[in-house]
């Protein structure tokens, strides 16, 4: 079944425009992604900072307004939240919830664990004695202990308050959970931790992620389909192994010849770009991308080329792909 | 624990202010108990301009009133203005302040001009003309003050909330379902209340400052009520034949205003977390 459905999202912020010109600049942060997710499965969107993959994320759960395009959950249009009743929105806010990348700042330093995860879920009518259950049983379900309730945020380390983001997280039984770079600011070995928590919790609850990341190897363990994405456009999207195996966007190749090899003998031929990404306040003509590329032909600086698809599955925005 | 105690300790401000502002809180609750004679009634003309004395400790005025029982009933009156009008300040800064931060747009352009226009007329002359219009008395004395110095405190609350609603955990209550007042006042609020908290106390002093100017220019507490600006006005013709009639109210003031803002300083050095560094 499929849960969501992106069509040609885009979301643009305005600009510092000029008091001297009335052309309004804009800053294109995501311009025309389009991706579907089915349930109990994992999307991972890659690319490198300032491409729009956290935009994307809030744009899906309507913390920021998509400019236009359509995200449909579950069937229905859910690109304006404003337009529904207070009970629908309500309804859907249940349905998908956020992890963030920094557990410093995402969760409110005033409040106990205990009003943490219980004011969401009397928000949402949920009677106390079945929240007081449910609090122990998410406390443990993440790895914290239930005595752990009365503390304050600061009580705890880094990869223990990314649990508690998840215990939030889950505390409305979402459908879907959007980690942006759940995992980015904790250290390696609680990266691990926690992706293996995301896992699991993914079997026992049929959830479906979209796992927002900087790097290919955190999403290679949880990710059914990569979507790499290139200054606010999706340039590759396929399953991990083809991705991996085949990379036919030679951004999605320069991304993978960055993941190091755990091996001091292995040498690989890495592809190093020149230059950094241009500014989403004035996106290159043609392929965004045709400015670093190191294979740039004529056509790429003046036609844009089309996603295409050239297995089933794998679909890649490159004229020569 | 044991560190908050040890953080006041190091902080001479907040210990000497916090006593002197206990001291006079003291004096205004038990006024009854501490002045040795009545403020109004016990005028005796036989004893009239007496100088200090062992029975009238602060002197007397020209109707033969004990000087010390009317400075500490004058109390009352600077701390109920300074802390009625200081309340009213800041509930009035931090709904526009909270509101216009939060919501932005329309709403915090017209919030900002309004407090651009506060802060632009000079308090005291704002205050004046609303005490002439509505007329003086200690409850017009409250309405006058409590709307005169509210631009500070939603200004502070506004660039605290611009700051805090960026935070990951608002984003957060905002996708779990939390309507814009419950994020307003439990996510935001409980978060910025170390500044507002700061810029009250040191509001109190301004505010009976402010009491004591508009008395002594005879707008506000009406004699033979005692408060200190009050009794400054009646003795400024004896200033230089008797002046125990100025000098004990005047310091009455100047030590309230210096004890409050020590204890606003030493208050702002405890909440301000850049400041920490100079605790050791």
């Amino acid at each position: 079944m499929t849960l969501l459905k992106v069509e040609d999202l885009k979301t643009y912020f305005p600009g510092k425009s000029s008091i001297f010109s009335k052309k309004k600049s804009m800053v294109y942060a995501v311009d025309g992604v389009s991706f579907s997710l089915e349930q109990g499965k994992t999307i991972g969107i890659v690319g490198e900072s300032g491409c729009g993959k956290t935009t994307v994320g809030m744009s899906l759960l309507n913390l920021v307004k998509p400019t236009s395009g359509n995200i449909f959950f579950k069937g229905k249009n859910i690109t304006d939240l404003s337009k529904l009743s207070k009970k629908e929105v309500l309804n859907i806010r249940k349905e998908m919830q956020i992890i963030f990348q920094d557990p410093y700042s995402s969760l409110n330093p005033r409040a106990t664990l205990k009003t943490i995860l219980d004011v969401p879920m009397k928000i949402h009518g949920i009677p106390s004695d079945v929240r007081q259950e449910k609090i122990e049983y998410l406390l443990e379900k993440v790895g914290l202990r239930p005595e752990h309730a009365s503390r304050y945020p600061h009580e705890f380390s880094g990869g223990q308050r990314q649990r508690i983001g998840i215990a939030r997280a889950l505390s409305l039984n979402p459908s879907l959970i959007i980690g942006d770079e759940p995992v980015s600011a904790l250290d390696v070995s609680i990266q691990a931790q926690i992706i293996n928590l995301l896992i699991d919790l993914q079997d026992e609850f049929n959830l479906s992620y979209i796992i927002i990341a900087h790097d290919l190897a955190v999403v290679e363990h949880i990710a059914d389909t990569i979507a790499v994405i290139y200054l606010g456009k999706i340039v590759e999207q396929a399953n991990f192994s083809d991705l991996y195996r085949s990379p036919q966007h030679p951004y999605t190749q320069t991304l993978l010849s960055a993941i190091p090899i755990p091996d001091p003998h292995k040498k690989r031929d890495r592809v190093i770009l020149k230059g950094s990404v241009p500014s989403p306040l004035n996106p290159p003509n043609g392929c965004s991308f045709h400015p670093r590329c190191p294979n740039k032909k004529k056509d790429c600086e003046t036609v844009e080329p089309d996603l295409k698809t050239i297995s089933p599955g794998h679909t890649v925005a490159c004229h020569f792909a | 624990m044991k560190n908050s105690i040890l953080k006041i300790k190091n902080q001479p401000n907040l210990v000497i202010g916090g006593f002197i502002t206990a001291v006079i809180i003291f004096m205004a609750l038990f006024a009854e108990v501490l002045s040795p004679y009545h403020p109004v009634n016990d005028a005796d003309l036989m004893v009239s301009e007496e100088p200090p004395q062992i029975s009238y400790l602060m002197g007397t005025d020209d109707q033969g009133r004990d000087i010390l029982s009317r400075v500490i009933y004058g109390s009352r009156i600077s701390l109920s203005i300074g802390i009625v009008t200081q309340l009213m300040n800041t509930i009035i800064g931090i709904i526009f302040g909270l509101s216009a931060g939060y919501f932005g747009k329309w709403w915090d352009d017209f919030v900002m001009g309004l407090t651009n226009i506060m802060l632009s007329i000079p308090s005291m002359i704002f205050a004046l003309a609303i005490m002439a219009l509505i007329g003086p008395g200690l409850i017009n004395l409250f309405i006058a003050l409590g709307m005169t110095n509210w631009a500070y405190t939603c200004r502070i609350t506004r660039s605290q909330v611009l700051f805090t609603k960026s935070l990951d955990y608002i984003n957060a209550a905002k996708a779990l379902g939390y309507s814009n007042t419950r994020i307003m006042f439990t996510q935001i609020l409980p978060n910025i209340l170390g500044p507002i908290l700061v810029i009250g106390t040191l509001g109190v002093a301004s505010a009976i400052l402010m009491e004591a100017s508009l008395s002594f220019l005879g707008l506000g507490i009406q004699p033979p009520d005692p408060s200190w600006g009050g009794m400054l006005a009646t003795a400024r013709e004896q200033m230089f034949t008797a002046p125990w009639l100025s000098i004990f109210p005047g310091l009455a003031i100047f030590i309230t205003v210096l004890g409050l803002n020590l204890f606003g300083d030493g208050l702002r050095d405890i909440l301000d977390p850049h400041s920490y560094s100079k605790i050791k």
